[in-house]
């Protein structure tokens, strides 16, 4: 900085937000009154959308981004920040969730991609964005392409956390894996993971990615949310799995709790009680292999 | 000297990272328990709104409080300032009411008002701060007794108070450890 200005939409500052929102729950929400919900039970931030990923699976077609009326009305509702979705390589979309003011964006696998072979290039915006990923290599290449934090992808609205594992798993393996290897292997590994060499370097240096990552898609209960944080995480995205739950006050309370808590297992069994049924599941098998959402994204 | 950092939520490892190489010892503090033997305590970061209600939930505002009373030296960033203050603008917000600040959140706006500027903190030496803001709060208004440190344009942005020193900005996110290191020699140490 050669001139004493204020510098906006940094990549400290971009990065920074998700910083902030470690340890804690960021919830989908369909109405002012479900982000009032949230954040009464303590979330970190709310994702604003049309419908759940549970809903969005149920409905098909084509989901977009939601109606830009849904989310001004849930961010005159709360004072945590807010995000939104976009479509992936709809940059359009972005454009418009930035223009609104929200503070995060998701370009996301569970909207109907926009674009088969580009994401969006996300350092031309002020706004942050979010990016899911099932490897290094996926994460990586959004990093690159711009996004100052990742999640695993999961998969969406299955209530399911079998796939969330899977990709935490996978993303901290390849970590561990680069650590323990000389120099001049990076770059074949860069070539078999079609990860940026850069990054790769920076990942085998430090052994964690540059910036935060959360886990997304299944996690339906506490125990669920403590699994990912013991696994690795940084914090918790929560779809389907609160207001497709019986009692969604009571449960994203208790996750939330679980988020902090989670390497102890008697305040886990404490909040994890009397919390009514948590949302139906679904067996990743009988998911049809074009419905899945996580192989969206390129 | 053992300094705790509130783990509630948010940016705590940096500020323990921070502070450990400068020499101290932490610890995490998530229980009441684990405030047992600390000589100082650190609230980062995060979402103030989450962390007042874990702070509530988990049973520590009350007895932070009385350690404050008691002379616990604390440090505060951002959502810590907002923890620490009596009063917030338009609203009803928990806090632990410490300090005789009256604080606005989100007061520069959206993440997209999020900012780093090169802030003079005289008290740190004529070399500027780099100060990353984000969806921050400030100072609106100082009782007597509050020494303020630090301004941007018109607005409080670092304020002291005895033992307890606030930032609206995130001195653990840049590696410049000048306040870490004020507040471990100068407020921690206002007895000796």
């Amino acid at each position: 900085m050669s001139e004493n200005v204020a510098e906006k939409g940094t990549w400290t500052v971009k990065k920074g937000l998700a910083e902030m929102l470690k340890g804690g729950v960021i919830m989908d929400v369909t109405t002012p009154e479900q982000a009032k919900i949230a954040e009464e039970a303590g979330a970190c931030a709310v994702m604003a959308l049309e419908r759940v990923p549970a809903d969005i699976r149920a409905a098909g077609g084509v989901a977009r981004m939601a109606d830009p009326t849904v989310i001004l009305r849930i961010m005159e509702a709360v004072t945590i920040p807010v995000m939104a979705k976009a479509r992936i390589g709809h940059f359009v979309e972005a454009q418009i969730l930035e223009a609104l003011g929200v503070d995060y964006i998701d370009e996301s696998e569970v909207l109907t991609p926009a674009d088969e072979q580009h994401h969006i290039n996300k350092h031309e915006f002020k706004v942050p964005f979010v990016c899911g990923a099932r490897n290094l290599g996926e994460a990586l290449r959004r990093i690159a392409e711009g996004a100052a934090m990742i999640r695993t992808k999961g998969e969406p609205g299955t209530g399911n956390v079998v796939e969330a594992v899977r990709h935490m798993r996978m993303v901290m393996g390849e970590i561990r894996r680069i650590q323990n290897m000389p120099k001049e292997e990076l770059m074949s590994v860069a070539k078999e993971l079609g990860a940026p060499y850069h990054l790769l370097l920076e990942v085998a240096e430090t052994g964690k990615l540059p910036v935060v990552n959360f886990a997304a898609g299944g996690i339906a209960t506490p125990a669920d949310a403590a699994l990912m944080m013991q696994l690795g995480c940084d914090g918790i995205f929560v779809g389907s799995g609160i207001f497709k739950s019986k009692d969604p006050q009571a449960r994203a309370k208790a996750i939330v709790a679980a988020t902090t808590h989670y390497q102890d297992p008697q305040i886990l069994a404490e909040i994890s009680r009397n919390l009514g049924e948590a949302m139906p599941g679904l067996e990743i098998s009988s998911i049809m292999p074009e419905q899945r959402m996580q192989d969206r994204g390129w | 000297m053992l300094i705790g950092i509130l783990a509630l939520q948010g940016a705590f490892r940096e500020h323990q990272w921070s502070f450990e190489k400068l020499g101290a010892s932490t610890r995490q503090i998530r229980k009441p328990g684990e405030l047992d033997g600390i000589d100082a305590l650190v609230i980062p970061g995060g979402e103030s709104t989450t962390m007042g209600k874990l702070l509530n939930d988990f049973d520590l505002m009350e007895p932070i409080k009385l350690m404050a009373k008691q002379g616990l030296p604390i440090f505060g960033t951002c959502a810590g300032l907002i923890m620490l203050a009596k009063r917030i603008r338009n609203s009803q917000q928990q806090t632990l009411a410490l300090m005789d600040i009256e604080v606005e959140r989100n007061a520069f706006g959206r993440q997209v008002e999020s900012f780093e500027f090169n802030l003079d903190i005289p008290v740190l030496g004529k070399e500027p701060y780099n100060a990353v803001f984000i969806r921050a709060p400030y100072i609106t208004e100082v009782d007597t007794g509050v020494e303020v440190l630090a301004h941007y344009g018109e607005k409080i942005v670092c304020a002291r108070q005895g033992r307890f020193l606030v930032a609206a900005f995130h001195p653990e996110l840049t590696g410049d450890l000048r306040i870490h290191k004020y507040f471990v020699e100068q407020v921690t140490n206002i007895s000796n």
